[in-house]
């Protein structure tokens, strides 16, 4: 509940009835275009490391493009979705930070359980497969 | 003594809450984006189904064997060009001009629909080589993930064509400002989820 505050201190800033989300909502052209370029690289190498096998180990690979994927994530939040600590007076930054905590808490949680599970499970050949109703 | 005494000496109070009704709707950014967490979460939920069904291939085709990476490419280019021209549209619909900022839209929903169609298009072949989303459980999380990404992509289309017409027939309101905000961080959040699919189900797919 910011906007008393922000009421207060800009009187009649936007007389057009515009919310107050407005100054820190929106990009510029050359943020824009920065983006851009950062997410054609960042998307262009992962790309390029797979359809290439550039590294031997397939291992590498993956670490790369995930650590890639969550470089190229991070700059589509700050140059598209223009996420910074103070819009909303940082209501969104605190319900983006609760939500990763959710996802990183669902993803781990189950990859994790599921693959003990999987892990302490009777082996099932591919010929018993394709005998399962 | 009565109440009232005590009311008059927080009498200040009141003028917060007469102030707040001025700003009926600032807090529709902020909602919207709650929004977009709550479905980030959705997101979250499937990728993890696929973190777990992704290779239970029951004897069935696998990621290496299905994934056409250069149309993925593609597809990812698509939704990028997307994204930048979404931004387009947004500067000019700050500076007021009303028909750059429809063009802008014009272009971003082509973009988002030749992204569909080839989505589309995959679909339709991996069914017509048996590999339907009944196959295996990778193939039934497959489907479930990619489908309800490309079930928000479409929304965003109907939604972006929909504000066409308003801002075509009231011009750039205050009101149609707010909906235009709200699209394009809805298109942007859509863009940010397809990283996601890249990287976790065409690239790791192929490379397993």
């Amino acid at each position: 509940m910011s906007a008393p505050s922000h009421t207060h201190a800009h009187p009649g800033a936007h007389p057009h009835g515009d919310h107050h989300g407005d100054a820190s909502g929106h990009g510029t052209l050359k943020g824009y275009l920065t983006g851009f370029v950062l997410a054609v690289i960042l998307t262009a190498i992962p790309f390029w490391l797979v359809m290439g096998d550039i590294f031997a180990d397939s291992q590498t690979t993956a670490l790369a493009i995930m650590a890639l994927a969550v470089v190229q994530i991070v700059v589509h939040m700050v140059y598209f979705l223009h996420m910074n600590t103070k819009s909303e007076g940082g209501w969104t930054m605190l319900a983006l930070i609760f939500t990763v905590v959710l996802v990183v808490i669902t993803l781990s949680g189950s990859l994790w359980v599921m693959y003990h599970l999987n892990h302490n499970m009777m082996p099932v050949s591919a010929h018993d497969m394709r005998e399962m109703p | 003594m009565s109440p009232l005494d005590q009311v008059v000496p927080t009498g200040a109070v009141r003028f917060h809450v007469e102030e707040e009704h001025e700003h009926s709707g600032g807090s529709t950014m902020l909602g919207f984006w709650i929004y977009l967490m709550s479905d980030c979460l959705i997101f979250a939920v499937l990728f993890a189904c696929y973190g777990v069904l992704g290779r239970s291939y029951a004897a069935g085709p696998s990621g290496a064997d299905l994934f056409d990476l250069p149309l993925v490419a593609v597809n990812t280019s698509m939704l990028l060009l997307s994204s930048i021209t979404c931004g387009f549209a947004m500067l000019e619909m700050e500076r007021n001009r009303r028909g750059a900022t429809l063009a802008w839209l014009a272009v971003t929903a082509l973009f988002g629909a030749a992204f569909v169609g080839l989505e589309l298009y995959e679909f339709a072949h991996l069914i017509h080589e048996g590999a339907g989303p009944w196959r295996s459980a990778f193939l039934s999380s497959f489907f479930t993930l990619v489908g309800t990404h490309g079930l928000h992509v479409t929304v965003g289309i109907v939604w972006m064509v929909t504000m066409m017409v308003q801002v075509a027939q009231h011009g750039l309101i205050p009101d149609n400002k707010r909906r235009l905000m709200c699209l394009s961080l809805f298109w942007h959040f859509l863009d940010v989820i397809w990283i996601g699919v890249f990287t976790f189900v065409y690239l790791m797919g192929v490379l397993a």
